[in-house]
């Protein structure tokens, strides 16, 4: 289990990610803002779930369960939208 | 696994068993909860999609720095929380006693700061069906601070259970009703759902704030 | 242990308490079992009162005992409770529950508590749907479109929405149950691959339950917030987008269709091998074509809004994926008649209503290939052909397994036999009976009767007639079994261990079980189904 420190650690990276994603909110980048503020949440969330709730030291079917959900999920998100730009 | 562990119930063979069947059932419930708000994510996505013009105008409403607040307060929480399940489990239960209570009352900041927002909300109208008048035009917008309100409403249902469940867990530690290091695998169940509508909001708060804007 | 005088053999879990408390209270899966059994018979007959009210109103084409209005409501009380409280439930939480520890020699659920509450959750759900029915009804259908769910109907949508809601809460929990149970609680030597296929199966289905469910749970909760804060989500006035609400319905009721036949799946595995005498025919393939189905299930949601206004691009996509899930249905009805071959067959009721399984199954998998073809569908959707193809899978085929089920593993649950030759004559029923029902909608439909109207031109008369007919043929062989079986309780011919000489754990023990089912932990060191058996020394307890 990592040191306390280690947890202090990531809680920096990720108040720094959360700066991130405000100056490029504000920073009227156009489109990309958009993409980019997802991407840096979901490099919060990968974080948080990896370090914060253990994943790392879980056992191989966790892990299996967790990458499976965000599957499902992925599925929900490209096969749905796909349809609106599309029709 | 740590030297003293909690009775075995009787369909268990094992300590060790029931802790990985209990884990095991902690994230396959999270994994149900990921696609109850996977589908929130997505119909709010979808219209984010059809209607930009809208729902830029609809974000533009809302309160950003109270939003950063309430994000920093939760990312907090999410260690604070990871660092009691560390102390729970080397045993310290003054640590373990002093985070969670830390973690139940950052909890309650984010909640407090989230009806601080919503009466603000509904005082400038924001709350389509009841109170003054919509201010925007577009129709659309209204469809945003449905979902806005239906999005930010079940989050903070389920983080109003977690301040329960963390408090319920600090409070048995204080009345030395719950021994640590065994029964750790409370403290890690209840820190795995804190986290877990942490990261909610991790995804709500570039969504509903940000990605519009 | 040989002649060795016994002590008194431990009591079955039926006589472990004899109170109403020890039967609603108790976290016993083989209790709980009996009180799925038991709660979902009461849910099939009030479904079943419904459709014999359709499809009596039907033997007429201007309608003659209904009124517009009653019809809408009819068919929609049908359609809720026959899925969420009759299908959905039914060999997962009934046989599942009662089966899968004892087939992976294990003592209870991971969580026998919350099996109980699962129960309990379920009953409340159906207090809802029951009080939405006797207030006056909905008119909606089962699948709730938006706008009419949320902004027209007058009917009682918020209790029904609220009930299945609910309902969904007891699958989840029912899911997450099984998927820890079979992943922690297996006995020593229980590999994967020695899984009887059956658990394979359901561990399938509770995948599905606990991943598809909640998006139900999300939409309904759009449509209580829509209709009671007048929070609009799918309104079009605003921008709001019905086909939405579609998207996510399917989204779980596609995958949901497969909670409903991978049972049915599970259920077939065991009859097959256990009346052909036979080892399986291609194990792993049958396993891993479960999970296949499972995975490929969510993938095909959008074959049920072709004409909805869902993108065409997106369609042939959902349409070509909706043509691959046949394969993995396909090769495992291949599967078990290959098992049958050079097998000692014999035709004992279980075994009828295993073949009326393939037959009902093919023509309703064969069928799905019409609708899914975006072009037939044009054609073909929101037709009685519709109605035809899904109740050949889910009542021919899941129905047929069910009753299979029940009567297999009936010596097991209760230590008496049912009667066989009324258990024959019923499965045969059930088969023609079905057939009469259902294959007329398929013409019905070609020929282009619409569904969910009870008025049709006079010249389909005739085929609706048949398919009445053919209705009160079931309606008959769906009850009959209550009379035999209750009859069997009591003057059933005792089972003893293992009455159809099959392999399973659940055939080692006594009938019924004791409540902890194994004295000691079982050590397990064969392959599933390892037919022929040798010769069981405590196999053969004298029928008496
Ligand atoms: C062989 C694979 C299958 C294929 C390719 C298939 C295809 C389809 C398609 C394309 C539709 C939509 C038709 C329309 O609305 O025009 C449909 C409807 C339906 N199918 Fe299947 N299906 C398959 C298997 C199943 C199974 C296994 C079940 C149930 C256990 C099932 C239950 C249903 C139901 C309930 C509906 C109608 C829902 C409604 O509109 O109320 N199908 N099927
Ligand atoms: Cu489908």
């Amino acid at each position: 289990m990592p040191s306390r420190l280690a947890f202090v650690g990531v809680w920096l990276v990720l108040l720094a990610l959360l700066g991130i994603s405000m100056a490029v909110t504000l920073l009227e980048l156009g489109p990309w803002h958009a993409a980019l503020n997802m991407i840096l949440a979901a490099a919060s969330a990968v974080l948080v779930v990896w370090f914060d709730m253990h994943l790392r030291e879980s056992s191989g079917i966790l892990k299996l369960f967790a990458t499976g959900t965000i599957i499902f999920l992925l599925i929900m998100f490209s096969f749905g939208l796909a349809d609106w730009p599309t029709r | 696994m740590s030297d003293a562990l909690p009775a075995v119930h009787e369909q268990f063979q094992a300590p060790g068993q029931q802790l990985e069947a209990d884990r095991l059932g902690l994230w396959v419930f999270l994994a149900s909860e990921a696609m109850l708000f996977g589908a929130v994510f997505f119909a709010l996505t979808v219209y984010h999609l059809i209607h930009p013009a809208a729902m830029h105008a609809a974000t533009s409403r809302l309160d950003l720095v109270t939003g950063v607040i309430g994000t920093a307060v939760l990312l907090t929480s999410s260690t604070t929380m990871a660092l009691a399940v560390k102390a729970a489990r080397e045993g310290r239960r003054t640590e373990a006693l002093i985070v969670l209570v830390g973690t139940v009352l950052l909890g309650l900041a984010f909640e407090a700061i989230k009806v601080h927002d919503w009466f603000d909300e509904y005082d400038q109208g924001l709350y389509p069906p009841m109170g003054p008048p919509f201010p925007l035009p577009q129709p659309a917008a209204r469809l945003y601070f449905h979902l806005y309100f239906v999005s930010t409403g079940l989050h903070a249902v389920h983080l109003a259970v977690g301040i329960l469940l963390v408090a319920g867990v600090a409070a048995s530690l204080l009345s030395n009703r719950m021994k640590l290091p065994e029964r750790t695998v409370t403290v890690e169940m209840v820190g795995l759902y804190w986290q877990f509508v942490d990261i909610v909001w991790i995804f709500l708060f570039p969504t509903l704030y940000l990605v519009s804007r | 242990m040989t002649a060795e005088a016994k002590k008194a053999p431990p009591k079955s879990y039926i006589e472990d308490g004899h109170t109403l408390r020890s039967w609603f209270f108790s976290t016993d899966h083989k209790g709980i079992a009996v009180l799925y059994l038991v709660s979902i018979t009461l849910f099939f007959f009030v479904g079943g009162a419904a459709a014999t009210l359709i499809r009596l109103e039907l033997l007429s084409p201007n309608g003659f005992i209904l009124s517009n209005d009653a019809y809408n409501r009819l068919f929609t009380i049908h359609g809720v409770i026959m899925v969420w409280f009759f299908l959905i439930p039914s060999i997962p939480n009934t046989f599942g529950n009662f089966l899968i520890p004892i087939m992976i020699g294990a003592k209870d659920l991971a969580f026998p508590k919350l099996n109980l509450a699962s129960w309990w959750i379920f009953v409340f759900a159906g207090c809802f749907v029951i009080a939405a029915l006797l207030i006056g009804g909905v008119d909606t259908g089962w699948t709730f479109y938006a706008p009419f769910s949320t902004m027209f109907s007058n009917g009682y949508v918020i209790p029904a929405v609220v009930g299945v809601f609910i309902s969904g809460f007891s699958t989840i929990l029912t899911g997450l149950n099984f998927i820890v149970t079979v992943h922690r609680l297996r006995a020593p030597g229980m590999t994967w691959f020695r899984l009887p296929l059956f658990v394979w199966s359901i561990y399938a289905t509770s995948l599905v339950m606990v991943l598809a469910t909640p998006v139900l749970a999300t939409t309904l909760l759009l449509i209580f917030a829509e209709r009671v804060f007048g929070l609009g989500f799918f309104d079009p006035q605003l921008g709001g987008d019905p086909v939405l609400y579609q998207h996510m319905f399917w989204f779980y009721s596609h995958p949901a269709v497969y909670i409903m036949v991978l049972p049915a799946f599970a259920v077939m595995s065991e009859l097959m091998t256990a009346f052909s005498k036979k080892h399986i025919f291609g194990y792993k393939v049958i396993a891993f074509s479960s999970l296949a189905i499972a995975g490929l299930g969510f993938l095909v949601w959008g074959h049920h809004m072709f004409v909805a206004g869902e993108s065409v691009y997106v369609g042939l996509v959902f349409s070509v994926l909706s043509f691959t899930i046949a394969v993995p249905s396909a090769i495992k009805v291949f599967n078990w008649t290959a098992t049958m071959r050079k097998g000692y067959v014999s035709f004992d009721a279980p075994m009828l209503f295993a073949l009326g399984f393939i037959g009902l199954f093919v023509i309703g998998g064969l069928t799905g290939l019409f609708v899914a073809a975006t072009g037939l569908d044009v054609h073909l959707t929101r037709t009685y052909f519709v109605i035809a193809h899904f109740h050949f899978i889910m009542v021919g085929g899941t129905v047929s397994c069910y009753f299979g089920a029940l009567h297999f593993w009936w010596p097991k649950m209760t230590g008496r036999m049912y009667p066989e030759m009324p258990g024959r004559i019923v499965a045969l029923l059930i088969f023609f009976g079905f057939m009469l029902t259902f294959m007329p909608q398929f013409i019905l439909g070609w020929l282009g009767m619409p569904r969910r109207y009870h008025l049709y031109p006079p010249e389909f008369q005739v085929l609706n007639v048949l398919s009445s007919a053919g209705a009160s043929i079931l309606a008959v062989a769906y009850t009959a079994p209550l009379f035999y079986l209750a009859w069997s309780l009591f003057y059933g011919k005792r089972a003893g261990l293992n009455p159809w000489g099959a392999a399973g754990l659940e055939w080692m023990i006594p009938s019924p079980p004791p409540r902890e089912n194994f004295e000691t932990v079982p050590v397990v060191t064969w392959e599933a189904y390892p037919y022929p058996l040798e010769p069981q020394p405590v196999a053969k307890e004298d029928g008496r």
